[in-house]
């Protein structure tokens, strides 16, 4: 942990405390560019606390967060921080439920997002195409006209990955993006999240231990608000403090 | 991109309530003027000026439709932004009378001579000209609600706290407007007015008119706000109605979304109170009464939430209950109104044109014809848009 340069997220000694206690303590993680980082530690841990701290939602007591090797994120709000460049996807899947499938992913599609510019748009050819491509991705083309309302939980998690898509962040925070989902649907996230990656940096938040090792990424395990280990699955698995405190037995 | 979104707002639906609106300007000045008092279709002047009421309320409802019913924003203070409008058109109207006036002061209104003033207020100049005092009915409104909707928007200020604080608004206004001091007449208001852009108020030629330009202006108000909530912002201002943080994770800037809503809503609302004042005859503190701002959110309500027709129909149906109660059996009107609103609640939360397309949608599903939702849209019009036909209404008085 010595540079901010060349990193894509880059959090050094991040402390938050709510009421005295102590959410978030003395964390620090890097992500580079175009990396994948997985993030798993038991409840409580302050995973959500990081992502909220990271998207502007909370402000640190406490610490640097930089993205982009040099953008303060302690000093913007969360529009600021989404048009930065970073898509956030959340533990519960919140899709705009009035909405149709379509209309969920044009509000989402990278566009000026000023009262006038939304006022007077008008998709063009490429934004359709993009839609549309982003919707085959999701496997959600067939229910485009549809209300977000009525996907299954799974395709509702899906839709949000598609949403997140077509933000086109530099870097996407997905939490929990699995639960609810069957073992297929899983295999595809897993395999969907790999080839983003390989454009973007990827922070994913899970408990779904064969997802994770899909993922084939980096692994930091969090502990009551500060890294516990880190490194390969199988290092972090076997390491006895994880085993203690995450993994039981 | 202005006939795009000029384009996109024109849905039938749309279509349907303007094209209604557009005729009704036209026929009935029409029903009043040229069919003889006593002949089958005369519309008396007193039903013209009292319908003319009604549009401006629906104007108003459909303005509060859009904050609450689109953006979740539950103004209880939306009388305040019509009652200054309607401020603006009384200062006109005011400075027409002239010398006519009891004391013949051919600048001072009768209550400043009354009071002693020696010259007009600084804020009054300028009101002696029709498009002065226009843009003030837009201005004064719009500037009002951008201040107040920059700071509490931006300080987060949501739901019932929002909601408490513009009703301390309208309440505070009331109480400044109540003050002599202010130099808008006090508890008396503004009123015995003479002319309107040189047309006596009184003469039926002027009512008529009045009429159509109400109606006319609940049009344009249908056509803006369809190309509001049919743009993409439209679809944010929905999103923000439902998880206003998502939207602000997506990049928009929520509190931006809402400040356009509020305000582009208040402007709508004082131009109500503009064609309201001429119509009744007198403009005074109690509009500022902020169990008028909660009436129109029952209006709003009873009508419908988050649709066009919706407002507009609760408007005209409730004032029309109001109307006949107050002349009939007016201890009961206040306790009607609060079980209307409590049946609305539980029972048609999405008011009249929910039971409607719910009706019509069991129906059509029925038939298994799950084409464009016409029937139910016609029907709704048709049962909002009617108020020509109660002429054999009683009495109701036209200034309440």
């Amino acid at each position: 942990m010595s540079t901010a340069s060349d990193t894509m997220l880059y959090l050094d000694g991040v402390s938050v405390a709510f009421d005295g206690f102590k959410a978030i303590n003395n964390l620090s993680i890097i992500v580079k560019p175009a990396e994948m980082l997985a993030i798993i530690g038991p409840n409580g841990a302050g995973k959500t606390t990081m992502m909220d701290i990271i998207t502007g939602k909370t402000s640190p007591d406490a610490g640097q967060v930089l993205f982009d090797g040099r953008t303060d994120l302690t000093k913007l709000d969360e529009a600021a921080i989404a048009n930065l460049g970073i898509g956030r996807k959340f533990q519960k899947p919140t899709v705009f439920e009035s909405h149709t499938v379509w209309d969920n992913l044009e509000m989402a599609l990278k566009k000026p997002r000023g009262i006038f510019a939304a006022l007077f748009y008008t998709a063009s050819d490429a934004d359709v195409a993009r839609i549309t491509e982003i919707l085959e991705t999701v496997r959600l083309y067939a229910r485009k006209d549809e209300l977000a309302a009525n996907l299954s939980h799974g395709q509702k998690q899906w839709l949000e990955i598609g949403m997140l898509l077509a933000q086109d962040p530099k870097l996407l925070l997905v939490d929990e993006p699995v639960a609810g989902m069957t073992d297929s649907e899983t295999e595809e996230t897993a395999k969907l999240l790999r080839e983003i990656a390989t454009t973007r940096s990827v922070v994913v938040v899970e408990h779904d231990m064969s997802f994770v090792r899909d993922l084939g990424s980096r692994v930091i395990c969090l502990a009551e608000g500060s890294v516990l280990a880190e490194g390969t699955l199988d290092q972090v698995s076997a390491n006895p403090v994880v085993i203690e405190r995450y993994l039981g037995r | 991109m202005l006939t795009q979104a000029l384009f996109r707002a024109l849905d039938k639906k749309a279509i349907w309530v303007i094209g209604i609106f557009l005729a009704v300007a036209a026929l009935v000045p029409m029903a009043n003027l040229l069919i003889p008092p006593g002949q089958f279709g005369h519309v008396p002047t007193y039903l013209v000026s009292l319908m003319g009421k009604y549009l401006a309320y629906a104007i108003l409802a459909l303005a509060l439709d859009l904050v609450w019913g689109y953006c979740g924003i539950l103004s209880l203070g939306h009388g305040a932004f019509f009652a200054l409008g309607g401020y603006a058109m009384g200062m006109y109207l005011m400075r027409q009378i002239g010398s006519r006036g009891v004391y013949g002061n051919p600048v001072l209104p009768d209550f400043m001579v009354f009071l002693n003033w020696k010259e007009l207020p600084w804020y009054w100049l300028g009101f002696d000209n029709f498009w002065f005092a226009m843009a003030m009915v837009v201005f004064v409104p719009g500037l009002l609600a951008f201040i107040f909707g920059f700071f509490a928007f931006r300080s987060r200020v949501t739901g019932v706290y929002l909601s408490i604080i513009t009703q301390a608004m309208t309440f505070a206004l009331l109480l400044a407007f109540f003050r002599n001091d202010m130099g808008f007449g006090g508890n008396n208001g503004l009123t015995d007015f003479k002319d309107i852009l040189g047309a006596p108020v009184q003469a039926p030629g002027t009512r008529a008119a009045l009429f159509a330009a109400t109606a006319i202006a609940l049009a344009l108000s249908v056509l803006v706000c369809s190309m509001i909530v049919n743009s993409k912002l439209g679809k944010v201002m929905v999103a923000v109605r439902d998880a206003e943080s998502r939207t602000r994770f997506l990049g928009y800037r929520v509190e931006y979304v809402k400040l356009f809503a509020f305000t582009v809503s208040a402007i709508m609302a004082g131009i109500a109170g503009a064609l309201y004042v001429p119509q009744i005859g007198i403009i005074n503190p109690g509009e500022f009464e902020p169990g008028n701002s909660i009436e129109v959110v029952i209006w709003t309500a009873v009508g419908g939430r988050g649709t066009l027709i919706g407002p507009i129909i609760g408007a005209i149906v409730v004032n029309l209950g109001k109307s006949w109660f107050t002349t009939t059996l007016p201890e009961f009107w206040l306790f009607a109104l609060g079980a209307l609103f409590i049946f609305t609640t539980l029972f048609l939360p999405k008011g009249i044109v929910g039971l409607w397309t719910q009706f019509f949608g069991a129906r059509r599903a029925k038939a298994e014809q799950p084409t464009a939702p016409t029937p139910a849209q016609s029907a709704d019009i048709e049962r909002g848009e009617d108020p020509d036909s109660f002429g054999d209404n009683p009495q109701p008085k036209p200034a309440e």
